[in-house]
């Protein structure tokens, strides 16, 4: 492929009360492109995606959106964090997709999708309703709009906050572990959702332990561990034929 | 000297007894916006990281705790008059000084259910808020906030019980509140038990009608849809609290 990657990630480091979780990790994304991240917990998965989701800044390291630097810049040869008001502004090209789906469980599911719409993008509450109407009938929820996050069955929670992110249109969709907080039977419709997600040419980045999703779905496997990638494959090759130790180790784990 | 219901019936319905509880009841609900809005402030303060914010709402309410409410309205009525020239104009009724006076010292307590409300709500919510784009104060207003409040409200109920109560501390400072008016009809009567006990019969629905209120805000936020009540019903499902499947 040719055309510039629509997400860089260059020798990004993170440090928590001296414990060093990130330790220079780097990949590219393609656009329309599907890279499901594996690894033990405590590994730092989730801590990249909360980095590139520009919610926590890096210690180091860049972040580049279709070429352009976000969360931090250079200053008098020093990386600087922007402002909470240029991040607000950074995030909404981002969506976050949580483990525990952290709905805003006093609103019912259609406001939860509007929320953005009308507070961030200024979007009218009328026209606002429409869209996340429209989103929800994407994930199957629209005979939910009205029912609040606590009458709603997990899966069903993950899906209203599926469409919470899509609904502000945004360029990178990133998933931490979205289906490991949900009973077994209600994991499947999440990923559907997701999968179809990608048959639509979203660009996605899935924190996650299904390893099936991640063979079926994804175009490119990544193992994670230690605060480095420590493999990056296509699925078929990730699973068959991966080339380190600590990759078969933990495949001979999940399978 | 026996229980004469007829005096007693007099007071219940005289404008005199109906006027010192409107009294009553006006100087809780200002003080207890006054200290809402104050212990808002204060709890925000108490939570940041900024030391410069936190060591001001700390000292005010170690302040404000330690100090009798009854102390605090005779310096506002008396002290302050002294100190302040502005003070003894006109406006400054006894009135606004136990609102103010009481305020004040409620607003300490006010501060500590806010500030645990506000922690109470998951940090998730604020990271969805963030994560959609959302600036730190609108977080704070469309997501935080309203969860909050639903934890705030119950102890704050109390408090504004309390507050009106407390009301009558101000009769040192010349309001003419509910107890005060009976007081000065016990003054001249003598009629201890009748005057009394028009008071507890206004006090007491006062309160009942303050927590009828309360109940009915409560309700409205329960956060569920009414197509689902009914439907739940006969279920009595409780809803489980956010994220646990």
């Amino acid at each position: 492929m040719t055309q510039q990657p629509i997400l860089q990630v260059r020798d990004l480091h993170k440090t928590y009360n001296g414990n060093q979780v990130l330790k220079g990790v780097e990949f590219d994304i393609e656009k329309g492109q599907v890279k499901a991240v594996l690894g033990p917990s405590g590994s730092g998965k989730s801590t990249m995606l909360r980095l590139m989701a520009l919610l926590e800044p890096a210690d180091s390291g860049q972040i580049l959106l279709k070429g352009s630097r976000i969360g931090s810049r250079e200053h008098k040869g020093k990386s600087v964090h922007l402002s909470e008001r240029t991040l607000a502004i950074q995030r909404q090209e981002v969506g976050m997709v949580f483990q525990r789906f952290n709905l805003f469980p006093h609103l019912s599911a259609v406001r939860n999708v509007m929320l953005g719409l009308t507070s961030v993008k200024g979007i009218s509450h009328h026209e606002a309703r429409i869209q996340a109407r429209d989103m929800l009938q994407k994930v199957g929820l629209d005979n939910r709009a009205d029912h609040y996050p606590s009458e709603l069955s997990g899966g069903q929670q993950q899906r209203v906050a599926i469409a919470r992110a899509l609904v502000m249109n945004p360029s990178v969709m990133l998933f931490d572990e979205p289906t490991s907080a949900l009973d077994p039977e209600l994991v499947g419709e999440v990923l559907e959702v997701m999968e179809n997600l990608a048959e639509s040419g979203m660009t996605m980045i899935v924190v996650t332990h299904e390893v099936r999703f991640a063979r079926r779905v994804a175009n490119e496997v990544t193992l994670f561990d230690g605060g480095v990638i420590v493999e990056q494959a296509e699925p078929e090759e990730f699973f068959t034929n991966p080339q380190h130790e600590r990759t078969r180790k933990f495949l001979s784990h999940v399978h | 000297m026996l229980f004469d219901s007829n005096i007693f019936f007099a007071q219940l319905v005289s404008v005199d007894y109906m006027r010192g509880a409107a009294l009553s009841v006006a100087v809780a609900i200002v003080s207890l916006i006054l200290a809402t809005v104050i212990g808002f402030f204060m709890a925000v303060g108490r939570t940041a990281k900024q030391p410069y914010l936190r060591a001001p709402a700390h000292f005010y309410v170690w302040f404000f705790r330690a100090i009798p409410a009854l102390l605090v309205l005779l310096i506002m009525w008396n002290a302050l008059p002294q100190i302040i020239p502005a003070l003894r104009a006109d406006w400054f009724s006894p009135f606004i000084a136990a609102s103010v006076g009481l305020g004040l010292v409620e607003a300490a307590f006010m501060s500590e259910i806010i500030r645990s409300a506000l922690l109470s709500v998951d940090d998730g919510q604020g990271l969805a808020g963030r994560a959609l784009g959302m600036s730190p104060a609108k977080v704070m207003v469309k997501v935080v906030l309203p969860q909050a409040i639903r934890i705030a409200l119950p102890p704050t109920g109390n408090e504004f019980i309390g507050l009106v109560k407390y009301s009558s501390l101000a009769s040192v400072i010349s309001l003419r509140e509910l107890l005060t008016t009976a007081q000065v009809g016990v003054n001249i009567t003598f009629r201890y038990a009748e005057y009394y006990a028009a008071a507890i019969v206004y006090y007491l629905v006062i309160v009942s009608i303050l927590s009828i209120l309360q109940g009915l805000l409560e309700k409205k936020f329960a956060w569920t849809s009414k197509s689902a009540k009914s439907k739940k019903s006969t279920e009595a499902t409780v809803p489980a609290p956010m994220g646990i499947s």
